[in-house]
């Protein structure tokens, strides 16, 4: 793979580019496979091997099966308020009312949703839901398929585009993205995996659709593929990413192992316990108790611990217990529960509680985009429109998270997306809408980060310097973050900048080389974490999953808006967020409390 | 038991260097603690880096690192090391029957070709319902043990009729999937997917050898599923029969 230059590679073209092959790229392949577009799914696993497939307890949606009086709007307060107010109205209206359609759809598609007696699709209670908006008691509104939702709803989007003939280029890495002389994206420099063939894959969209990146951190519930690897690519073209210091800890990872444990074990009757025995968040959330936002409940979680009240021999994790809901309910509504507490915290959930601590799960930010999926630059306090470039799902931030995601919302927030995203490129393409070529040079330079890689003689080890970045992510920029704690953080990545730039590739072998990928998904983790860090410092203000002690409350005067990290500058810059939704009034921000 | 060392031999092959796949041994400390085979993997690679295989979710449900390990398929991160190594000694192969790209990483196309073959989606050309379309809890139960499936390919892999018409036999995997569509209440091509079966290598070549069901990492019965089809396609058969005779 040495010396690679424009003149010495293949160009293959297409209309459009999806990058990444999980939820929300699948969805959108769908809608353009359908299209008679070309199109084309670039991911760097085999698409069904995709982090989609971990979601367990299912899809928030308000489909009106548990509750026949359901309404959309109760679900868009629900997630105005997650959010902790700082996601935009007019996408979480769009979220909400366009859900149940593509929920239905999924349905069409053969997802085998749980059912209830009625035949309808099985809706449980997850937390922070309400009904009335906020008056009338929980609600019952996340769709599920057992424990097992996103491996459902992952293979079923799979085996839909197989059956419209979707095109896919699996286990193909796309290293940078390719702009042209006026800015606009044109394609990616991307590789094939198994034998190291390097290609321009030309096209006049390009999708983001690459998922999160929770392996910045030490502890995650995330897959070891999400690296954040679309983001990087933005941020190393010079676009921006927007609320990035917004990372949700999901309350119930597996202690020592990290692997995630559904919010619906609490949705079907499961609780917290310190090593009292007591249910601690009858004092942190006297309403809803366990179901209240997933930053309240680590936040709770993590008190209790550092209050010495942690369980096991080093007063360090918390417990869930299930016994009390009987082998039949666990089995039946919980069975890959049973199954990972089993394998990996070696406790069968029907008798024993399982050891949990809060756990990176998911990041709220990503690269900024309108309801269309197409993403944006900000210029002197304006949006400007990308020409080329479109996000959705996880590495996109649309916004409809905020500062804090709604268990459930993930699932929707991809395929409402993915779909509306397909929608669009099809619209603008087929009236003719796309991107000018890029020049030789152009694609030169896009691929000097690979050539660098390629030919490096000397440099740090990859898999040692990741460590340090995850060690540095865990301690400084965890549940709770403090100013002076940010600043050492920060210093260390700047350490840490020289090493990402100057790797050694030991093994400069073609086929299936890993250590290829690992380093390239290393200079990607580092693009993400540090956007993250230098916005987590910059927000002084505690909100959503943002919690600094030296700044314990939320300051709307000066933080009711979004961050935007330009990383060209390294600085931070504030974007109002949406107050407009169009079918019903605003939500005004309001004291959050469960 | 007093051996502090893990002697572990693993398949190597790399096309660009070596001729022939060997088997090479590596020595590593004994992990305190009992870890998972994928963890191993890590601890050799971070000692020999050139080491490849395939992994994501390292909790069991993506069905990326199917390997053979000692004797058996599995798959790498949920298989604890205690369970597998005896006499401190282990040994970690490629999926059998399929061709290597490299170590233990395999070529999927022949396993997916047989997947994509069986129409692996919903067939029902009525005109979709507003909302979903109903299915009771009953017939929906009739998909427990058949959606599941992480296509890791462990079952068909170490199925010796699949090893010997990969490209004939639809394998353990694929008709697993086949029967997820058969019985599910809401899909209209039964007969359709029984004829494309009814040949005598999709189904037949099924001798009821039981690998798949004892490897299975999910514990699914892919041989019960077989065992299924193969009622439907006699009594399908029947059915044909006895209409042709009116």
């Amino acid at each position: 793979m040495n010396n690679i230059f424009t003149n010495n590679i293949k160009k293959i073209e297409f209309d459009a580019l999806i990058i990444g092959g999980g939820g929300s790229g699948m969805r959108a392949s769908l809608e353009l496979a359908k299209s008679g577009l070309k199109t084309a799914v670039v991911s760097k696993v085999f698409p069904t091997r995709s982090h989609t497939v971990s979601a367990q307890g299912g899809i928030t949606c308000a489909i009106a099966s548990a509750d026949p009086n359901d309404d959309w709007r109760w679900h868009m307060y629900d997630t105005v308020k997650g959010a902790d107010f700082i996601g935009d109205q007019d996408a979480i209206e769009y979220l909400c009312s366009e859900g149940p359609k593509a929920v239905f759809e999924l349905e069409h598609m053969g997802l085998p949703f749980s059912r209830f007696e009625n035949g309808r699709i099985y809706q449980r209670p997850f937390g922070g839901q309400s009904k009335d908006f906020g008056k009338g008691g929980q609600a019952a509104r996340t769709c599920a398929a057992a424990d097992r939702t996103g491996h459902a709803l992952l293979h079923t989007l799979y085996q839909n585009n197989v059956k419209e003939g979707a095109n896919f280029l699996n286990e193909w890495f796309a290293v940078d993205l390719v702009k042209n002389s006026k800015d606009e994206v044109t394609g990616v420099i991307a590789f094939s995996i198994e034998n190291g063939e390097v290609a321009y894959l030309k096209a006049q969209a390009t999708v983001l659709a690459t998922g999160g990146a929770g392996r910045i951190y030490a502890s995650t519930t995330n897959a070891l593929i999400n690296t954040g690897d679309g983001l990087a690519m933005a941020l190393r073209a010079g676009f921006p990413a927007q609320d990035m210091e917004m990372w949700q800890f999901h309350p119930t990872g597996i202690y020592g192992a990290g692997s995630l444990v559904t919010e619906g074990c609490r949705g079907e009757g499961g609780f917290l316990i310190n090593k009292d025995g007591e249910r601690f968040m009858e004092r942190y959330a006297p309403n809803v108790k366990d179901l209240a936002g997933r930053d309240v409940v680590a936040r709770s979680m993590v008190l209790e611990i550092l209050e010495g009240r942690g369980c096991g021999e080093n007063s360090d994790h918390i417990y869930l217990k299930l016994d009390h809901l009987g082998a039949e309910v666990l089995n039946s509504k919980l069975p890959g529960i049973c199954e990972l507490s089993k394998t990996f915290a070696h406790v069968d959930p029907i008798y024993e509680p399982i050891p949990v601590v809060p756990t990176c799960h998911y990041m709220m930010g990503g690269t900024p985009t309108n309801v269309s999926g197409q993403a944006f630059n900000r210029v002197d306090n304006q949006d400007y429109l990308i020409p080329g470039l479109f996000s959705a799902g996880e590495a996109a931030c649309v916004s409809v998270h905020g500062a804090n995601r709604l268990g459930g919302n993930s699932l929707l927030d991809l395929v409402v997306f993915g779909r509306a995203t397909g929608k669009h490129i099809q619209g603008e393409l087929k009236s003719g809408g796309g991107v000018e070529s890029a020049s030789k040079s152009d694609i030169d330079s896009s691929l000097e980060r690979l050539n660098k890689l390629n030919e490096s003689s000397e440099g740090f080890d990859p898999a040692e310097v990741k460590k340090e970045l995850q060690e540095c992510m865990q301690n400084y920029f965890g549940v709770f973050r403090r100013g002076e704690y940010m600043k050492k953080g920060l210093d260390k990545l700047n350490e840490l900048r020289e090493k990402v730039d100057n790797l050694h590739l030991k093994d400069k072998s073609d086929a299936f080389n890993t250590n290829r990928v690992e380093a390239i998904e290393l200079q990607n983790l580092f693009e993400v974490a540090e956007s993250t860090a230098i916005s987590a410092y910059r927000r002084t203000e505690s909100r959503g999953a943002h919690a600094r002690d030296d700044y314990p409350d939320r300051d709307d005067d000066n933080w009711l808006c979004h961050s935007i990290y330009d990383p060209i500058s390294k600085e931070v810059s504030k974007r109002e967020v949406n107050f407009e939704p169009q079918k019903v009034e605003a939500f005004p921000p309001k004291i959050r409390t469960y | 038991m007093f051996d502090k060392k893990l002697q572990v031999s693993l398949y190597r092959y790399n096309p660009e260097e070596d001729k022939f796949p060997y088997m090479k041994n590596y020595t590593i400390n004994k992990p305190e603690k009992d870890i998972m085979v994928l963890d191993l993997l890590h601890l050799l690679k971070e000692e020999d880096q050139s080491i490849s295989y395939r992994r994501s979710c390292r909790e069991g449900v993506c069905g990326s690192d199917g390997m053979n390990i000692n004797g058996k398929n599995g798959l790498a991160c949920i298989t604890p090391i205690s369970s597998v190594v005896k006499r401190n000694k282990i040994e970690l192969r490629p999926l059998p029957g399929l061709p290597v790209i490299r170590d233990l990483v395999v070529d999927m196309t022949e396993f997916y070709a047989q997947y994509e073959k069986i129409k692996p989606f919903l067939q029902n050309e009525t005109t979709a319902p507003e909302q979903e379309r109903l299915q009771s809890p009953e017939e929906r139960d009739k998909l427990d043990g058949l959606y599941e499936c992480i296509l890791c390919a462990c079952c068909s892999t170490s199925c010796p009729s699949f090893w010997w018409n990969p490209d004939k036999f639809v394998g353990p995997a694929a008709l697993l999937q086949a029967y997820r569509f058969l019985a599910d209440s809401r899909d209209l091509k039964t007969k359709e997917r029984l004829e494309a079966l009814s040949d005598p290598f999709s189904v037949y070549r099924c001798h009821g050898i039981m690998n798949c069901v004892s490897v299975c990492p999910k514990g699914l019965n892919p041989n019960k599923a077989i065992g299924e089809i193969k009622s439907m396609l006699h009594k399908n058969k029947k059915d044909i029969i006895v209409s042709d005779g009116v």
